[in-house]
């Protein structure tokens, strides 16, 4: 058997093992990979989620078992140090050889760092790797108990944007240096890094151009940065993004030919100078170019695959550069030749400074070629516009169409839809994916719906940036056969929730029986009852009272149904405040009706074992006392949990306890597809544990930073990042649009975190909706909560001061007596039903 | 436990030997249940008002012995009336007291008759 060794296990090495095993003669060859790093290889696109992951583990592109399984035998932490070109055998750095007959060299690239004087110092960092992001974050914090803030990058190119963004996204002032005149110098032009500059630094970032930075001073760490210019900046934190240096030292050690400015020369079959030495990747010097994108490190990987197995295939003569991202909250992206300009070309240029929009496209004189173009702030023509581009399709009659939109038209895309392809597009450029080969999943039967198209293909698997258009393809290839999808939320309804929200909207349908009568069918299940309950209620926040036999049982008699068919009481403690007067009323009233009484998770206090007819009697006491419903019982808004903040708290840099109380007021009752949960903290220590709620406020220097999507329970998920330092008005607002997009849109008893999963685009997306208002209905969603804060009422309160409502809380109808089958046993010094 | 269970076996309208009469039909909400006593039993009875039907049957749930089922939430399925207790949610039928989750344990049901604004259940002893 041929021994086959790959040195580094990161993307494009991965590739190679994987495009290996799917090979039908992979049974030929024993394979054993090296890789310097301690995990085995993980999605380097996508390492700035690490801050927000709960596991470095969910970034592996596979895990450990994958190599098992696939008889590959792998060795993490492990340096090659030298190879034996003659012997055929490499060493690693603990001296053991091994003997191969094909060497893969993949062995990456790392970041450039110049040469400053003070680069050393601590706090100046790199942004490559997990470790590299796990320093960044653990020095983050601790700058920030010290109260220091100031974080840069150096480097405004497309990899030092996004490492902007994270350091401020961990809570940092971030500012951007950059030498060239303008940012991303290798995609935008001027007018696009104008725009795009103007954008992020309306995001709280400060951009600096064209400075040469001198030298680094600092006595402990990095203290300030010093420029040619005699300027500076007064830093805490540095992370360098200047470029990338092909890790080309091992073929220089081992006497296989480099280029003159790094890389390991290959030729279009991935031969490096030694012809059973490949290389791959970001250390490959092909065409005399380093690509520091995963696409053409993955066409490396499977030319080099196939030359191996004595296949015919060689790298494509031209490299595509073409990049869609996401940096700092805007679009950008850039395809083909970005700058051309010359007298057989035209560039047509849109430009919208309000909305913070720039395109360019660049085309032949004659107006049928795409040759290139930058799209900024909105790249939602991208995937189309790459299309035409890559594929050399013919261009519509006005070619400005294609940015500006077909004008006085029906709106109409100017593109058709992405099933007028050819079945030889590339869709998916990182994994070469064309349109027939995604269509053909489908038709062929192999694959139903999106996600196994995903699995077979590996189509949008990588970036994601070709995901909408295989969404298209798929469900239009479904559609062809007949197979459209429908999500109905029970026999009754034919409709998704989104839907039915919609309809009853629209026809402002009165009532269940209307709806059912209009658009439904049958009489009605305990499944789309609560549904359409809770759609009146977030449209016309009428309570419980109002329509009473379509609530959920708990709904129906306003309180939580205990195991043993009694109810427990939870009154309101907005914010977890409570003063000694009203603590007393509520152990008095557990007295006199023998309530369980307990503290629960959520800063309030829970009476329990109270008997349907009890109900309105303890309920009147409390509401009496001043207290309102907890709406404990409803798929509403529970609690927004407060630390004591900057009233008390030594460390507290804002008011917790007045926000959050603020905000509990103001979406209390507010009825929603699952329960919401809330959380304020006074600092980052974050005692209140806001990151762990629906949504969650967070103080930091200058304002409230703003989480979403997080929650405790089954399945855990830390809230993320939505917008930062904001004042609170501007965070109730962003409160208020987030809350009402989800309500709107979320599946029936589906929480804010596994919605935002399902929603395309994910937190960027979010973002988009409620930071830019991209749908242009900010204003709509915040005028819907005002009118619904408006309309609230206590549920008990109507309960109880309505005789007819009161007859509900009846145990039985033909007589007034109590339910005598209860049985309690007692418990410390208070009691519990009878265990079943 | 034995005991309370064999308290109530259905009833069908054939086998009635006493109709009691157990409140006007105004006392009843609709479309939802609510609970009568009669003697040691509680019985479960549903109005469902867009059929104008009425069903009857134990307020016992069998799954974990809890007098709870007149407070589930009713509807149908696949044209059966039925109720889902509000404890776990199964669901039996109102017709026949089977259980549409298909488990073991079902429930008994009883026949109710409306005359001149009354509402009767029939039992057989
Ligand atoms: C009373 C309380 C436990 C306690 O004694 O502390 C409680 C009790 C119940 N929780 Fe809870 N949860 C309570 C705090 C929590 C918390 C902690 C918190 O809010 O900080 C969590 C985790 C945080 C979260 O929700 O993200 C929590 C996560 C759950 C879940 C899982 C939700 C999820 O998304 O995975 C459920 C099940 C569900 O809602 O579907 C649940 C459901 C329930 C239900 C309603 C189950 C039920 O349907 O009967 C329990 C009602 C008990 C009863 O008989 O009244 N409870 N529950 C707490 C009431 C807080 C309050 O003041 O309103
Ligand atoms: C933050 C960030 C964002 C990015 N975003 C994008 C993006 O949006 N789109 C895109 O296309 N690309 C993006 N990239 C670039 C992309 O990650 C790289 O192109 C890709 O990872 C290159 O793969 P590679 O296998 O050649 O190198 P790497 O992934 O760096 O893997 C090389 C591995 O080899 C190991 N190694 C090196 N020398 C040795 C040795 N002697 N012995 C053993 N092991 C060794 C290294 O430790 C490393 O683990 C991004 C990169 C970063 C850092
Ligand atoms: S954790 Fe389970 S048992 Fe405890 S209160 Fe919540 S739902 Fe009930
Ligand atoms: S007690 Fe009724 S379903 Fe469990």
């Amino acid at each position: 058997m041929k021994k086959i060794i790959v040195v580094g296990n990161g993307m494009v090495g991965f590739k190679f093992c994987e495009k290996l095993v799917n090979h039908p003669n992979r049974d030929q060859f024993e394979v054993l990979v090296f890789g310097e790093e301690l995990r085995p290889a993980y999605d380097r696109v996508h390492l700035s989620e690490y801050f927000s992951l709960e596991s470095a583990d969910q970034l592996l592109l596979a895990p450990l078992n994958w190599y098992q399984e696939n008889k590959i035998l792998l060795q993490t932490s492990e340096l090659i140090s030298f190879i034996d070109t003659e012997a055929k055998k490499v060493f690693t750095h603990k001296n053991e050889s091994y003997e191969y007959d094909y060497l893969i060299l993949a062995t990456g690239s790392s970041p450039f760092v110049p040469a400053l004087k003070g680069v050393d110092k601590p706090g100046v960092f790199i942004y490559r790797t997990i470790e590299d992001l796990e320093a960044i974050q653990n020095y983050a914090s601790k700058l920030k108990e010290k109260g220091r803030f100031n974080a840069a990058i150096l480097g405004g190119g497309l990899l030092g944007l996004e490492a902007a963004n994270a350091t401020k996204e961990l809570g940092m002032n971030t500012q951007v240096i950059e030498f060239a005149p303008r940012l991303m110098p290798r995609q935008l032009d001027q007018s696009g890094s104008d725009l795009l500059q103007s954008k992020i630094e309306s995001l709280g970032l400060k951009i600096h151009l064209g400075k040469n930075s001198k030298e680094i001073l600092g006595e402990d760490g990095i203290e300030q940065i010093e420029f040619t210019d005699g300027t500076s900046l007064q830093i805490d934190m540095l992370v360098i993004s200047a470029g990338i240096r092909p890790r080309d030292e091992l073929a220089v050690k081992s006497g296989i030919r480099t280029g003159e400015r790094g890389g390991v020369i290959v030729n279009n079959k991935m031969e490096t100078s030694d012809p059973s030495i490949y290389a791959i990747g970001e250390v490959a010097l092909y065409n005399q170019n380093i690509y520091g994108l995963v696409a053409p490190g993955y066409e490396m990987a499977a030319v080099a695959v196939d030359q191996i197995m004595g296949g015919e295939k060689l790298m494509s003569p031209s490299i595509d550069m073409s990049t869609q991202l996401k940096l700092v909250g805007t679009e950008v992206a850039s395809f083909g030749d970005p700058f051309i300009e010359t007298e057989e070309t035209t560039a047509i240029r849109y430009e919208n400074k309000q909305r913070g929009i720039y395109k360019r496209i660049n085309i032949s004189k004659d107006g049928s070629k795409l040759l290139g173009g930058i799209l900024v702030g909105d790249a939602s023509d991208y995937n189309s516009l790459f299309q035409l581009y890559i594929n050399g399709l013919k261009l519509p009659e006005n070619a400005e169409d294609l940015i500006l939109g077909q004008r006085g038209g029906e709106g109409k895309s100017s593109f058709g839809s992405a099933m007028d392809l050819p079945d030889t597009a590339q869709i998916c450029s990182c994994e070469s994916v064309n349109k027939g080969t995604i269509c053909g999943a489908i038709q062929s039967g192999a694959c139903s719906d999106l996600k196994e198209v995903i699995k077979q293909t590996k189509a949008s698997s990588c970036c994601g940036g070709c995901k909408p258009m295989v969404v298209d393809l798929v469900n239009e290839t479904l559609k062809s056969l007949g197979r459209t999808v429908k999500e109905s939320i029970c026999e009754h309804f034919d409709f998704s929730r989104q839907e039915l929200f919609d309809l009853v909207k629209l026809n402002n349908t009165s009532g269940y029986d209307e709806a059912l009568d209009t658009f439904g069918k049958g009489h009605g299940c305990e499944i789309c009852k609560p549904v359409m309950a809770s759609i009146f209620a977030s449209i016309f926040m009428e309570t419980a009272n109002k329509q009473v036999a379509i609530q959920d049982s708990n709904d129906r008699f306003l309180a939580n149904i205990q195991r043993n068919g009694t109810y427990s009481v939870v009154p309101r403690v907005a914010g977890g405040e409570i003063t000694p007067e009203k603590l007393v009323v509520l152990g008095q009233v557990a007295k006199k009706y023998d309530l369980y009484t307990k503290i629960t998770g959520g800063q309030r206090i829970d009476l329990f074992g109270a008997q349907l007819n009890e109900l309105p009697l303890i309920w009147k006491e409390l509401i009496d006392a001043g207290f309102e419903s907890g709406h404990a019982y409803g798929k509403s808004l529970r609690t927004v949990k407060s630390c004591v903040g900057s009233t008390w708290c030594r460390f507290g840099m804002h008011d917790s306890v007045s926000f959050a109380i603020r905000i509990e007021e103001r979406y209390k009752g507010l009825r929603s597809p699952h329960k919401l949960k809330g959380g304020v903290s006074g600092c980052i220590r974050e005692c209140a544990e806001a990151r762990g709620k629906d949504f969650g406020v967070i103080a930091v220097e200058g304002g409230w930073n703003l989480y979403v999507c997080g929650n405790g329970g089954a399945t855990p998920k830390h809230a993320i990042l939505l917008a930062s330092q904001l004042d609170d008005d501007t965070c109730i607002k962003f409160l208020d649009r987030f809350l009402i997009y989800y309500i709107r849109t979320a599946a029936p008893l589906m929480r804010t975190a596994p919605w935002l999963e399902k929603l395309d685009g994910g937190i960027e997306y979010l973002k988009k909706v409620v930071v830019e208002d991209c749908l242009g209905m900010a204003e709509e969603f915040e005028k819907e909560m005002d009118g619904l804060v408006e309309k609230y009422a206590c549920e008990w309160k109507e309960a109880i001061e309505d005789p007819e409502m009161m007859k509900r809380f009846r145990p039985f109808v033909n007589t007034e007596e109590s339910d005598d089958q209860l049985v309690f046993v007692p418990l410390r010094e208070q009691k519990m039903p009878k265990p079943w | 436990m034995e005991e309370i269970v064999s308290l109530y076996q259905t009833v069908n309208s054939e086998e009635v030997i006493s109709w009691v009469r157990v409140g006007a039909v105004n006392d009843f909400p609709e479309n939802a249940g609510a609970c009568i006593r009669h003697n040691s039993r509680q019985i479960a009875v549903y109005h469902f008002a867009r059929t104008d039907k009425w069903y009857a049957c134990q307020n016992l749930c069998p799954h974990k012995m809890e007098m709870v089922i007149s407070r589930g939430m009713i509807g149908d399925s696949q044209g059966i009336p039925k109720v889902a207790c509000p404890i776990h949610k199964k669901t039996f039928s109102l017709e026949d007291g089977t259980n549409l989750n298909g488990e073991e344990y079902s429930i008994a049901t009883y026949p109710v008759k409306i005359e001149a604004g009354n509402v009767y259940i029939g039992f057989g002893d």
